[in-house]
């Protein structure tokens, strides 16, 4: 291999690796420029989103906490990727997980120790959101049937489920009492709440509030963030475990292999003795089982309710697929993307509040980042493209001879 | 020289000079055309020879607009001229044959002629004059094709006219022939051949791409040899041998003569009975009741001209196509139907025809995919754990036993050449210890070395007793390495001769479906005697 070969090279790798950053920035100008158009202050705006989400730890808090179920759904769709499926129905297996979790909270959470229940209640999600991911599998497996528009459908089958069930058999006995019917299910005893930081950094022995301590600054912010009340609960630590599982899942083992070999051709995994049918479903399922876990935690973490299942899901099961896509489908590489999107998504809302833009800009400008990335994506490929190959014939030849 | 006389039977000027040179076109890392010149001349067929990454390609895309040159420059006789796409390149009377046809199954001749033109009385078609005019040509040059024929009806041979005559139909003078040969049977070579000859006898001039050393001599007046990017060398043919090419292709002296030691015959291995399948999609037959046995010590030819059900026949045994009726046995055990997981249990090795869709993940490093059908087992993994440590040793092992040519184990093998790609799939197949080999077109698009290294391989495994299908399209190959050779036509077994006692005429006719020799219910060749077929 020649040196210049060589260089040009691993430059293109530093592009691709700092090409979200641009993409991101890229989006980021082209907001402000709607900004200014809309008569407002772009940098000021822009300020109170990045302030907001991570400048201060009930911003950098909701960040995390945001973060968390936007890592677990795109852990999911990093592996139904992976596997060669595409999964668009998590905010249904979201949705299925977390009313699974709430079923299994509310019927074993009193008759059970707390740790038990929660283990049951987050695998009885993940199982739940398995099915609904694998009945799309199955169906693309069997019958061949379009995963993405059995996903999507799934998805819609979930919501109304949702609905039946908190308006009709799991409904808040109180709100019937009362008269209200507002639909949401009972809270689950608070032993099955997941701990929040707040609540280790306190077992730990960790009493004292920052400023006791002389903590000023982006320090006391910190310190506060693990230390102080906030709404940041030990969901994000199952996640960023489960992000740990899933790398080793997708390059350390035999399943991992076949999934991988699966999805980049299913004719040669065919060839080398893989049921490719059953590797569909278990992508598909993983990927459900993930989503599934993420509503889970939503449910045991955060709102210790289940509700609307809309308003639980918030998007996050396409959110999800941005922040995998973001990541490189890559489950390492979700945990930073992940964050990055729980900030906008939280920086948004400030931005919002503090120069008076309407809501859809907000999510406008996470559109043009989405548009961006993809775009970035397409490029970098080209880019790719024109490094190892050059032509039909030659393709082979041209590495062939810089190799040799 | 008089006007009519520069005209072509088309009725079309004559290219009398087209010359390429000093052309440089540099790729990412390869400098694919290094100060290339290249010449063309009325009359004369200039056959351009090079092993894959050779540059032939890339100077044939330059000539035909799919690329730009860095430096150099193309003169039409003797003017520089620009070829900025193949709109220009052929509105200068310059036309291509591809090695894949580019014609539409379901529809006829002269529509396939007329897609893409624009008709003369646009919005209707004029299909009408676009036949008049196929048959004006089909007259002047000889071609013998009927315009109404749908496509799917023909022969590949004369699918190969209907693509001769799209050419000139567009006025191609010269016409560039990317392998024209590989999908034809000796006759139907002969055939083409004649044409060539005739049209370069009228006029017109020819580049001819090959690998195929004989047809070279036979059919071209001058050749060029490129290596690296650069111009070893132009010949007269009449003046070089065979070998000589060859050494100037590869570098190095090259044998062609594969040494097929008699070997002992073992016991059967694999055994086919009566088997019959079908394509569920297009709803017919594709293997009708195939019967034959092969043994340890012993590889087994398939000949037949492409798409005649040697791919499915493979994939048969490989249990990737199913069987409607028969039997397949692997040393004595059914294993008809059987997915191929259990194929590769009871010992059977398959090097597909489509190497990097069937039998490489091409995302996947070297190592990896070394594994493929293996990395549930020891030593490879324990549990469901791979173990990386073995993995990359065995890779490294491979890589140096097979002489594959890598960077190392961990890159992606979608870097590297078609070759080395086919040497790893050998090395694996191999490296498996199997009773039973399927080597479906083992060397096509492979370059000379690297053939001479997997016929080496294969011969050497049959020394040792290995049982060895080869399917190959390309005769030569069957005839080196064949102890029998089982000719397909239409699904059907033709006849299952001993390859020293047939001759290629033989071969040929029973290629075209022409001659059918008696197969004994055991698969063996009872006689020579042609029966009814």
């Amino acid at each position: 291999m020649q040196n210049p070969w060589l260089k040009r090279l691993q430059a293109g790798r530093i592009i691709d690796t700092l090409l979200p950053l641009v993409a991101v920035a890229g989006a980021l100008i082209v907001g402000a420029v709607i900004l200014f158009l809309l008569d407002k202050n772009p940098v000021e705006a822009y300020k109170a989103m990045f302030t907001g989400a991570f400048a201060n730890k009930n911003g950098l808090a909701d960040t995390l906490v945001k973060a968390t179920p936007l890592l677990l759904v795109g852990l999911g769709i990093a592996i139904a990727f992976r596997g060669g499926v595409i999964n668009i129905g998590a905010e249904g297996q979201l949705v299925v997980g977390a009313l699974m979790t709430t079923f299994i909270g509310l019927s074993l959470g009193e008759k059970l120790p707390g740790w038990l229940v929660i283990i049951i209640a987050l695998a009885g999600g993940a199982l739940m959101g398995g099915i609904w991911g694998g009945i799309p599998g199955y169906l693309k497996a069997r019958l061949n049937v379009n995963e993405i528009l059995s996903t999507v459908m799934m998805n819609q089958i979930a919501v109304q489920v949702g609905f039946y069930l908190l308006r009709g058999p799991m409904i808040d006995p109180a709100e019937v009492a009362a008269g209200t019917n507002i639909p949401h299910s009972a809270r689950l005893p608070k032993s099955v709440d997941l701990p929040r930081f707040v609540d280790i950094a306190r077992a730990l022995g960790f009493t004292e509030r920052a400023k006791d301590l002389g903590l000023t600054g982006f320090n006391a912010e910190l310190y506060g963030l693990f230390a102080e009340p906030t709404r940041l609960h030990t969901g994000l630590l199952i996640a960023i475990v489960m992000a740990v599982l899933v790398y080793i899942l997708l390059w350390r083992t035999t399943i991992g292999y076949r999934i991988r070999a699966v999805g980049i051709s299913p004719a040669a995994s065919r060839y080398a003795g893989i049921n490719v049918q059953r590797y569909m479903v278990l992508s598909m399922g993983l990927s459900g089982a993930f989503a599934g876990l993420a509503g889970a935690v939503e449910i045991l973490g955060l709102h210790h309710r289940m509700f609307e299942p809309l308003s639980v899901s918030a998007g996050y099961g396409f959110s999800g697929i941005v922040a995998a896509l973001f990541g490189k489908l890559h489950p390492l590489g979700v945990i930073p993307s992940s964050i990055l999107f729980g900030g906008l998504l939280v920086g948004g809302d400030k931005m919002q509040r503090a120069v008076q833009i309407p809501q859809v800009l907000v999510t406008a400008v996470l559109g043009l980042v989405v548009l961006f990335v993809v775009g970035s994506e397409i490029w970098s490929r080209r880019r790719a493209n024109r490094r190892v190959s050059t032509g039909p014939d030659e393709l082979s030849g041209a590495a062939g001879e810089a190799s040799s | 020289m008089t006007k009519s006389k520069k005209l072509l039977p088309s009725g079309l000027p004559r290219i009398e000079s087209i010359e390429m040179r000093g052309i440089v076109k540099r790729f990412p890392g390869v400098l694919a055309n290094d100060h290339v010149d290249f010449s063309v001349y009325a009359g004369e067929i200039h056959a351009l020879l090079g092993e894959n990454g050779a540059g032939k390609s890339t100077l044939m895309k330059i000539l035909y607009g799919l690329y730009q040159p860095e430096e150099g420059q193309v003169f039409l006789n003797g003017r520089p001229i620009e070829i900025k796409s193949p709109t220009d390149s052929i509105a200068h009377g310059i036309g291509m044959i591809h090695q894949h046809f580019m014609l539409v199954d379901n529809l006829t001749v002269t529509e396939n002629v007329a897609l893409g033109l624009k008709s003369s009385r646009e919005p209707r078609l004029d299909l009408g004059r676009v036949r008049a005019r196929i048959l004006e040509l089909i007259d002047k040059y000889g071609l013998q094709l009927d315009p109404d024929a749908t496509i799917s009806d023909l022969a590949v041979g004369e699918q190969q006219r209907v693509e001769i005559i799209k050419a000139l139909y567009r006025g191609a003078a010269l016409l560039v022939l990317d392998e024209p040969t590989a999908v034809l049977t000796p006759q139907e070579v002969a055939d083409l051949f004649v044409i060539f000859r005739q049209m370069a006898k009228d006029g017109h001039a020819l580049i001819f791409i090959s690998h195929k050393l004989h047809e070279i001599i036979d059919l071209t007046d001058r050749v060029t040899v490129l290596r690296d990017g650069r111009v070893i060398g132009t010949r007269q043919t009449a003046e070089v041998t065979k070998g000589d090419l060859a050494t100037m292709m590869v570098g190095r002296d090259v044998l062609f003569e594969r040494v097929r030691p008699t070997a002992e015959r073992g016991e059967t291995r694999l055994t086919l009975k009566n088997v019959t399948a079908f394509d569920s999609k297009r709803g017919h037959r594709v293997l009708k009741n195939v019967s034959f046995q092969i043994h340890g010590g012993e590889i087994v030819g398939v000949a037949g001209v492409s798409g005649n059900g040697q791919r499915q026949l493979a994939e048969v045994i490989a249990g990737l196509w199913p069987v409607s009726e028969g039997k397949v046995t692997i040393e004595g055990q059914d294993v008809t139907n059987l997915p191929p997981a259990n194929m590769i249990e009871a010992g059977l090795s398959y090097i597909p025809e489509e190497r990097m869709h069937d039998g490489a993940v091409k995302e996947f490093s070297v190592a990896e995919n070394l594994i493929l059908q293996d990395h549930i087992r020891p030593p490879y993994s324990k549990g469901i754990f791979l173990d990386f440590k073995y993995i990359a040793d065995h890779a490294r092992r491979m890589i140096k036993d097979f002489s594959i040519k890598t960077p190392g184990q961990d890159t992606l093998i979608k870097n590297l050449s078609g070759g080395n790609i086919q040497k790893l799939i050998l090395a694996r197949e191999l490296a498996r210890r199997p009773r039973v080999l399927i080597a479906a077109q083992p060397t096509r698009g492979v370059d000379i070395g690297a053939t001479e290294y997997i016929h080496n391989q294969l011969l050497l495994q049959r020394a040792e007793g290995l049982a060895t299908l080869l399917i190959s399209e390309d005769l030569d190959e069957v005839r080196a390495l064949s102890d029998r050779i089982i000719v397909m036509f239409g699904g059907e077994v033709m006849g299952i001769v001993n390859n020293d006692d047939t001759t290629v005429e033989e071969l040929g006719l029973m290629m075209a479906g022409e001659k059918r020799l008696a197969v004994s219910a055991a698969g063996q060749a009872l006689h020579k005697k042609p029966v009814a077929p």
